[in-house]
């Protein structure tokens, strides 16, 4: 199915059912899909798990829709940092569960997801704590850890331009958890700068072909 | 190799810059370099445009340029710690699961990290202090931690509290086992080989000095 076009960030962020997986792109800032959380937030979907680098930063994204209450548990390398308040008074209170996963096995986990793998032996975190649990093998003398992909029900990222195909291009760094998370989860949904003509975009510069993504909607000012 | 006292006993120990100066003087020409958040970004400022070092940031580019000002900041560009940066002639991005390839699969030369305690074999610290109240959070530290050819550490010798951070097992909790190559602190730099740890160099100490208040045996000269 190809891309729709939506008419704005609630009619692309429909449908949300309560309970799902939700992958949120972007690291810090750069490449939150924030117009589409603030949708989120006013869609109502509760009980969620969120798939994210980091969780939250100030008052407003990801860290709005965990003070509303409407996130079981979040799934992300980086928790804490400077400006992440909301995340910190939930955690300390036991009213959100947290995974926290080294970050490029975070990336690796969605990839596999999108990629149709069933688990990989990993070298990142043997020995450590977070490999505790975990199935190791040694291989080639070095011990690996088994890891298993995050497959979302929902991805929320942030592109700078899409075409009506949903080919989408990035911008610098805000591309980080895009592309990956595109094509980990059922319904991709993409907030982009600016929308073009089929066969506007370069096909040797698509990055994330149009074939991840259900729907795009056009945000003035990339909120 | 051999030791060399840099320093006579009695000069006082080395800056965070002048540490910084000096892991920038031992990379080596046209690296692909990776610098831990904190203290090792302090290592960028010292190298030579000349020297071709090329800088990745685990949020996808190599070819990072200095810290953006003014009229360059760009909120689509940042670094690992979310900091406005600029971009090099020759930087390419790429998305996460590529930037991590990049580092899990031995492609970065070196990288350098901060650390909370190195033990004798190389084991690492560097990501949580174990306490019951601290929110764990681990970044792209086991990823760095394992990836790169060889990692550097970049740390005080001693903690506040007068504690060595080197030493002969972690108490914190660890980032990665025996994956430290190379340690420079205020006081001297070693290197962890196969048969302990050598002493480098010294800043304005003693290596009979250094062991004693280290509470390790320390190899000096060629560990060959």
């Amino acid at each position: 199915m190809t891309a729709r076009l939506c008419a704005d960030a609630d009619d692309a962020v429909a449908g949300v059912r309560d309970g799902s997986t939700v992958l949120v792109g972007g690291f810090g800032m750069a490449g939150m899909p924030v117009a589409l959380i603030d949708a989120l937030i006013r869609q109502g979907a509760k009980d969620l798990t969120v798939v994210s680098n980091n969780a939250g930063n100030g008052d407003t994204g990801l860290a709005a829709l965990l003070a509303e209450g409407r996130v079981r548990k979040v799934i992300c390398s980086f928790p804490r940092q400077a400006d992440s308040w909301v995340f910190d008074g939930l955690y300390r209170a036991g009213k959100v569960e947290l995974e926290v996963v080294p970050q490029g096995t975070l990336a690796e986990r969605l990839r596999a997801a999108g990629a149709g793998i069933g688990a990989f032996f990993c070298p990142t975190g043997a020995g450590t704590l977070l490999a505790e649990g975990k199935e190791t093998r040694e291989i080639n003398g070095r011990l690996h850890v088994l890891e298993y992909p995050i497959n979302g029900d929902v991805a929320l990222i942030s592109a700078h331009r899409a075409d009506g195909m949903g080919n989408l291009v990035y911008r610098k760094t805000a591309r980080n958890f895009g592309p990956v998370m595109a094509t980990a989860a059922t319904t991709v949904v993409v907030q982009v700068r600016e929308t073009v003509e089929t066969g506007a975009i370069d096909p040797e510069t698509v990055v994330t072909p149009g074939i991840y993504v259900d729907r795009v909607v056009k945000v003035a000012d990339h909120a | 190799m051999s030791h060399t006292s840099s320093r006579a006993p009695g000069q006082g120990p080395l800056s965070k810059h002048d540490i910084a100066a000096l892991i920038a003087r031992d990379i080596p020409h046209g690296s692909y370099v990776n610098l831990g958040i904190g203290q090792p970004t302090l290592v960028a400022d010292h190298l030579s445009p000349t020297a071709g070092v090329v800088l990745h940031t685990e949020n996808g580019m190599l070819n990072m340029g200095p810290a953006a000002h003014g009229d360059e900041i760009d909120p689509d560009l940042t670094n690992a710690g979310k900091v406005p940066v600029t971009e090099l002639p020759g930087a390419a991005y790429f998305h996460h699961a590529d930037s991590f390839a990049m580092m899990r699969g031995g492609h970065l030369d070196i990288c350098v990290l901060g650390a909370f305690q190195v033990s004798a074999r190389g084991d690492l610290a560097n990501w949580h202090t174990g306490a019951p109240d601290a929110i764990p959070a681990v970044g792209g530290a086991m990823d760095l931690a394992i990836g790169a050819k060889q990692v550097f550490v970049m740390m005080d010798l001693f903690a506040r509290d007068g504690t060595p951070k080197l030493v002969s097992e972690c108490s914190y909790p660890l980032t990665g086992l025996a994956c430290v190559n190379r340690v420079y602190t205020d006081l001297a730099v070693f290197d962890i080989t196969e048969h302990g740890v050598s002493v480098r160099q010294t800043f304005g100490i003693e290596v009979h000095d250094l062991a004693d208040r280290l509470g390790l045996p320390l190899l000096t000269g060629s560990p060959r």
